[in-house]
C-alpha cells in the first residue's frame, strides 16, 4: 500500500465518508422538493423538515466522532435499558392513534421502539461476534433470545412495521455473520409455518384487514381500500414521464391519503413518472451500495456485522413502503427514508448512517 | 482458560472472506427485489397506464350538467303565451358565515323570512357541504331583491342567485290547451329512463306535465350543455376546465287565437263548459276553453296540498279539460248528420214527409217517444226537420237506417275515435253499435236504443272537440283535417309551418247531398240567432238530458237540481259560402241550447268575423 493513502484527508479527519454524504444528501434533496409539492406548498412544514434534516445530519456527524469501539462496549447495556424502556411504554406509554408507543419523558416524547431500531443491532452484532465465525448452532440460542424480546414488545404496542425492522436488523447480522445455509433455510421455513399462529394469534384485526385489502382493495373502495386504490391510481395515471412537478391532480386535490408522510413514493410516482421513480430507485441503491462497501472494508467483525445490518434495514424500509404504497404488499406504518415528511425516523436513520461513516473512518491502517 | 481461549480463536481473513460472500448474495437479493419493485411499477405505469389516467379523472373531474333554457309558446299572431321569467333565490353558504344564527336574525330585520323556511334551511344545513351554497328563500320579490342589494355588504356568505322559471302571463286563460310543467317526478325519471332521455334532463328541474306543453316535449326542452369542472377530494371545485353551452329548446307558434279564447272564456263567464273552434281550412285549433279554469302558475314551483285538492275536490271539476275530455251527448247537434247519411242512403229524399203529431211510436208497440214539441211540428221534411229540430222526424229515421248503419257511417266523421289532436288528454267519446253493447254490458241491444241515438242522446257520446271536427267536415263537405294546435317552429330566424294532417275525405254517394244539409244549416241560422249578422253562418242547436224524464213526468227546469239541469250545445261555422271559422259550445245544465249556447256562438263568430273584416279594411 501506498503509505501516502494513509495520511487522512481533511473528511476523514472529520469522520465523514464522502460517497455517502452525497448519496444522502441527495436523497434529501429530492424529499424536500416532494413534500414541497406534497405538502400543498407550506413554507411552515418546509422550515419543520429542513431543521430536523439539520439536526439530523448534525447528529450523525457527531455519532460518526464516536469509536466503533465504544458502541460494543455498550452494546448489552444499552439493549437492557431499551427492552426496560419497552417494558415501560407497556406499562405507562402513552396511546396516540391506538398504538401505545409514546414514554412521556416530561420535557419531550420519546419512542423506544425507534431506540432499539439500533440497540439492538448492536447487541446482535456484539454477542455474535463474540464467537469465531461462521457462529455455532449453540449460540445461536442466545441470539434468539435477544431477538425475540423486543421484537415481540414492539409488535404488542402494536407497531407491526417498527417489529419488522428490528426482527430484519436482527436477522441480517445472523445471516451476514456466515449462519450455514441449512439453518437460514430452516429459520425461513419456520417463519413460514409461524404465519398462520400469526394471522390467527398475534395479529389485531385492523391488521387483517391490511392484509385482505391488499389482495382485493376494490372490495372496500371507501373504507380500507380507499388508500391503496388512491395511491395505485395516482402511481398508474403518472405514466412514464409523470404529470409534472406540483401537477399531480391525486396529491394536489386531496385523493391520496398521507401524501407527505408513508405515501410520499405515490407523489413521486405521480408527479415524476417511471423516469422519476427509477431515479430515486437509482440513489437508493447507490445509497445501499456504498453502505456494503464500507462494511465490507471495516476491519472487525463486530463493525462489519453491524454496518452490514443497518445498511440492508435501510433497504428493507424502501421495499416494504414502495412495496406496500404501489399495492405488493399490506399497509404497515413505515415510512419511505429520508424522503418522508417526519423527524423520529430520520433522526434514527441519520445516527444509523452516522455509525457507518464512524466504521470506515476508525479503520487503522497497519502495514502487514 | 487457555483451552477456551483458542476455541474463541478469531481468523479474521476467513471471517472477511465469508463477510464479503454472504454482503455480495445479499446485493444481488437487494437488486432482485428492487427489480420486482420496479417491474410493478412498470406495470402500474406504462402497461396500465391509460386505465389508471381514467380512473384519474374521474376523480378530478366532475361534469355538471346546464339545463337548456325552454321553448317559449306563441298564439299565431306572435303574442306570448308561455315565457321563461327571471326568478331570485337568496342563497348562503355555509362556509363564508361565521355566526349563522345571529346573521339570520340580523337579515330577517330587512327580509321577512318565515319559520318554515328557517326550519328548512336548518334542517339541510345538516347534510350540506360547506362551501355549497344553500337555499334560504325562493321566490324573492323584486323588492326584497332591491333591499338586499343595498345591504349586501353587511352580509358576507349570502347572495342573490337568478334563474328562470316557467310563468303564463295569461294564468288560467289558456291552461287546457297549453297544459303546465312541474318538476320532475318519479314517474317522470322512470318514463324519461325507459325513452333514453333522462341523460337529457341531468340539469333540468321542470318537465311539460299536460297539454301542449307536455305533447311538444320534445322540441321545447333543448339540449343540455355542461361544465368540466376539477373538483377536489372533498367536491370542491376547483377551476372549470371546459364549458359546453346548451342549446336551447324551439320556440313554437300554435293555432290559438289569444284574442278568441279571451272572448271565449269571457262569454262563458265561469259557467261550467266548453268552446272549440277550428279554422276548417287547415284543422288548426282557433280557440280550446274548457271553464271552469284554475291558474298553471301555481303547479310551476309545486302546488300546496291544500290548493290542490280544493281544485281536485271540487264538484266543478276545473282540472278535466271539457273540450277534449268532456263526453256529452251531442243531442240535436248531430241531426244534420244523420240527415245526410238518411239522403246519401237513400231511407230519405228531400221531398220525404213525415207527420209529427208530437210523438212517435215504434210500428205496432204502444210506447210513446215524445218530441221536445209537445204539439208536433206537424208535416216536416229534411229541411224544416233540422230547422225545427224535429224529434220525430229522426226517431223515424233512425228506426229505418239501424244502429249499426248510423255507427258506420258517423265513425268517419270522427265519432267515438280520438281525434288525434297534439295533446294527450283527450277520450274517444262513445259511437254506439250492438257489437259494442254486448261487448260492453253483456245485452243484446234494444230498438229502443236506437230510438234514442236518433237523437243524439242515449248511449252516444262526444267531446266538444269531436263536434266541431264532425261540423268541419260537414262544412268542408267531406274534407278530413286533423285538429291541431302546433302551426309551425321557429328555426333560427324563420317559421317552419308544422305539415297539415289530411286524411281521405269522405265521398258520398251523391256529393250533392252536403250541399243540402249545410243549405239547412244556414236556413236554421239565419231563421233565427244569426238573422242580423253581418255575414252568412250555418248552425245546428242541441239540447241534452242529463237523466232520463220519465213519460208521465214534466221536465221542470225550476225545480231541478242544478247538475240535472239539460246541456245547452251548439255547432256552427262561417262564412257559409267559405268557411274558415268552425265551432262548437257545449255548456254544462244550462238549459235550451238555441236560448243559452247560441248567444255564445254568436258572439264569437262576430269577434271572429267582424274583427277580420276590420282587418282587412
Amino acid at each position: 500500500m501506498n503509505p501516502q493513502s494513509h495520511r487522512p484527508n481533511i473528511w476523514q479527519r472529520m469522520h465523514i465518508d464522502l460517497p455517502l454524504l452525497l448519496g444522502l444528501l441527495a436523497l434529501m434533496c429530492f424529499g424536500l422538493v416532494v413534500i414541497y409539492s406534497a405538502g400543498g406548498e407550506d413554507l411552515a412544514l418546509m422550515e419543520r423538515q429542513l431543521f430536523r434534516m439539520g439536526l439530523s445530519l448534525f447528529v450523525m456527524f457527531v455519532v460518526a466522532q464516536i469509536n466503533p469501539e465504544v458502541l460494543r462496549r455498550w452494546a448489552f447495556p444499552i439493549y437492557i435499558a431499551g427492552v426496560i424502556l419497552l417494558i415501560g411504554v407497556h406499562f405507562f406509554g402513552e396511546i396516540n392513534k391506538g398504538a401505545q408507543r409514546w414514554l412521556n419523558l416530561g420535557f419531550m416524547e420519546f419512542q423506544p421502539s425507534e431506540l432499539m431500531k439500533l440497540a439492538f443491532p448492536i447487541t446482535m452484532a456484539w454477542y455474535i461476534s463474540k464467537f469465531p465465525l461462521p457462529p455455532k448452532k449453540r449460540y445461536l440460542l442466545g441470539a434468539g433470545i435477544i431477538l425475540i424480546i423486543p421484537t415481540l414488545l414492539i409488535a404488542k404496542q402494536p407497531d407491526l412495521g417498527t417489529s419488522i425492522l428490528v426482527a430484519a436488523s436482527g436477522i441480517f447480522v445472523l445471516f451476514l455473520s456466515g449462519m450455514s445455509w441449512r439453518i437460514v433455510g430452516g429459520f425461513i421455513g419456520s417463519v413460514l409455518a409461524m404465519l398462520p399462529v400469526l394471522w390467527f394469534f398475534l395479529m389485531h384485526d385492523y391488521q387483517r384487514t391490511r392484509v385482505l385489502t391488499l389482495i382485493d382493495p376494490e372490495k372496500d373502495p371507501l373504507g380500507a381500500g380507499y388508500h391503496i386504490i388512491q395511491s395505485k391510481i395516482a402511481i398508474g395515471s403518472g405514466g412514464m414521464l409523470g404529470k409534472g412537478w406540483l401537477d399531480g391532480t391525486q396529491s394536489q386535490l386531496e385523493f391520496l391519503p398521507e401524501r407527505h408522510t408513508d405515501f410520499i413514493f405515490a407523489v413521486i410516482g405521480e408527479e415524476f413518472g417511471l423516469i422519476g421513480s427509477v431515479l430515486l430507485l437509482a440513489i437508493f441503491l447507490y445509497v445501499i451500495g456504498r453502505g456494503l462497501v464500507i462494511a465490507s472494508q471495516a476491519q472487525t467483525s463486530f463493525a462489519r456485522l453491524l454496518a452490514g445490518s443497518i445498511t440492508l434495514t435501510f433497504f428493507v424500509y424502501i421495499f416494504v413502503n414502495i412495496g406496500m404504497v404501489s399495492g405488493l404488499l399490506p399497509v404497515v406504518g413505515v415510512p419511505l427514508p429520508l424522503i418522508s415528511y417526519g423527524g423520529t425516523s430520520m433522526l434514527t436513520l441519520m445516527t444509523g448512517f452516522g455509525i457507518l461513516m464512524s466504521i470506515h473512518t476508525h479503520r487503522r491502517f497497519v502495514d502487514r | 482458560m487457555a483451552p477456551r481461549k483458542r476455541i474463541t480463536m478469531h481468523d479474521h481473513a476467513a471471517e472477511a472472506s465469508l463477510f464479503k460472500r454472504r454482503a455480495l448474495f445479499t446485493f444481488v437479493c437487494v437488486i432482485l427485489l428492487l427489480g420486482i419493485l420496479l417491474s410493478n411499477l412498470y406495470h402500474l405505469q406504462i402497461r396500465s397506464y391509460t386505465d389508471y389516467e381514467t380512473r384519474s379523472n374521474d376523480n378530478r373531474i366532475r361534469v355538471v350538467p346546464v339545463a337548456p333554457s325552454r321553448g317559449l309558446i306563441f298564439d299565431r299572431h306572435g303574442k306570448i303565451l308561455a315565457e321563461n321569467q327571471p326568478f331570485f333565490t337568496l342563497e348562503l353558504t355555509p362556509e363564508k358565515v361565521k355566526n349563522i344564527p345571529e346573521t339570520l336574525a340580523r337579515l330577517s330585520k330587512i327580509i321577512p323570512i318565515s319559520a318554515d323556511e328557517q326550519e328548512d334551511f336548518t334542517k339541510s344545513l345538516k347534510y350540506h357541504r360547506r362551501f355549497k351554497p344553500l337555499t334560504l328563500k325562493t321566490p324573492l320579490t323584486e323588492e326584497q331583491v332591491a333591499i338586499f342589494s343595498v345591504n349586501q355588504h353587511d352580509f358576507p356568505g349570502i347572495s342573490v342567485v337568478a334563474g328562470l322559471k316557467r310563468h303564463y302571463p295569461y294564468n288560467g286563460l289558456m291552461t287546457h290547451a297549453l297544459g303546465y310543467v312541474g318538476r320532475i317526478n318519479d314517474k317522470d325519471k322512470l318514463r324519461l329512463q325507459k325513452e333514453d332521455k333522462w341523460k337529457d334532463y341531468a340539469g333540468t328541474k321542470y318537465i311539460g306535465k299536460q297539454g301542449i306543453e307536455k305533447f311538444y316535449e320534445n322540441l321545447l326542452h333543448g339540449k343540455p350543455g355542461h361544465l368540466e369542472e376539477e373538483v377536489n377530494n372533498r367536491g370542491r371545485t376547483i377551476r372549470t376546465l371546459k364549458s359546453v353551452a346548451p342549446e336551447p329548446g324551439q320556440d313554437i307558434y300554435l293555432t290559438l287565437d289569444l284574442e278568441l279564447q279571451k272572448k271565449a272564456l269571457e262569454l262563458l263567464d265561469g259557467r261550467r263548459g266548453s268552446v272549440v273552434a277550428i279554422d276548417p281550412r287547415d284543422g288548426g285549433i282557433l280557440a280550446m276553453v274548457s271553464s271552469p279554469t284554475y291558474d298553471p302558475n301555481q303547479f310551476v314551483h309545486g302546488i300546496s296540498s291544500k290548493a290542490y285538492g280544493g281544485l281536485l275536490n271540487s264538484r266543478a271539476r276545473p282540472l278535466i279539460n271539457r273540450a277534449t275530455q268532456g263526453q256529452y251527448a251531442p243531442a240535436s247537434t248531430i241531426k244534420p248528420h244523420l240527415a245526410l247519411l238518411g239522403l246519401d242512403e237513400k231511407i230519405v229524399t228531400p221531398k220525404t214527409r213525415v207527420w209529427d203529431p208530437g210523438y212517435w211510436q215504434i210500428p205496432g208497440v204502444e210506447r210513446k217517444y215524445l218530441d221536445w214539441k209537445r204539439w208536433g211540428h206537424g208535416w216536416v221534411d229534411v229541411n224544416t226537420a233540422l230547422m225545427g229540430s224535429c224529434d220525430t222526424y229522426f226517431y223515424d229515421l233512425a228506426y229505418k237506417t239501424g244502429v249499426d248503419k248510423i255507427a258506420s257511417f258517423m265513425r268517419p266523421f270522427g265519432f267515438g275515435e280520438r281525434t288525434g289532436v297534439d295533446i294527450f288528454e283527450e277520450s274517444a267519446g262513445n259511437m254506439p253499435s250492438k257489437d259494442w253493447k254486448r261487448m260492453r254490458y253483456n245485452q243484446p241491444w234494444y230498438i229502443g236504443d236506437t230510438i234514442s241515438v236518433g237523437i243524439g242522446q242515449g248511449y252516444w257520446t262526444t267531446t266538444p272537440l269531436q263536434l266541431a271536427n264532425a261540423a268541419a267536415i260537414m262544412a268542408n263537405k267531406g274534407r278530413r283535417l286533423v285538429p291541431h294546435m302546433l302551426s309551425s317552429i321557429k328555426d333560427n330566424t324563420s317559421k317552419i309551418d308544422s305539415p297539415v294532417d289530411e286524411m281521405a275525405p269522405i265521398i258520398l254517394n251523391d256529393q250533392n247531398n252536403w250541399d243540402i244539409i249545410n243549405e239547412s244549416m244556414m236556413n236554421t241560422a239565419h231563421k233565427s240567432r244569426f238573422k242580423d249578422a253581418g255575414y252568412t253562418a250555418a248552425m245546428k242547436t242541441g239540447t241534452a238530458q242529463v237523466f232520463s224524464v220519465a213519460e208521465d213526468e214534466k221536465y221542470d227546469a225550476e225545480t231541478i237540481d242544478e247538475y240535472l239541469k239539460d246541456n245547452a250545445l251548439i255547432i256552427a261555422y262561417a262564412p257559409y259560402e267559405n268557411p274558415e271559422i268552425v265551432l262548437a259550445v257545449v255548456l254544462e245544465n244550462a238549459g235550451w241550447g238555441g236560448v243559452n249556447a247560441g248567444p255564445v256562438a254568436r258572439a264569437l263568430l262576430d269577434e271572429y268575423m267582424l274583427r277580420d273584416n276590420l282587418e282587412f279594411n
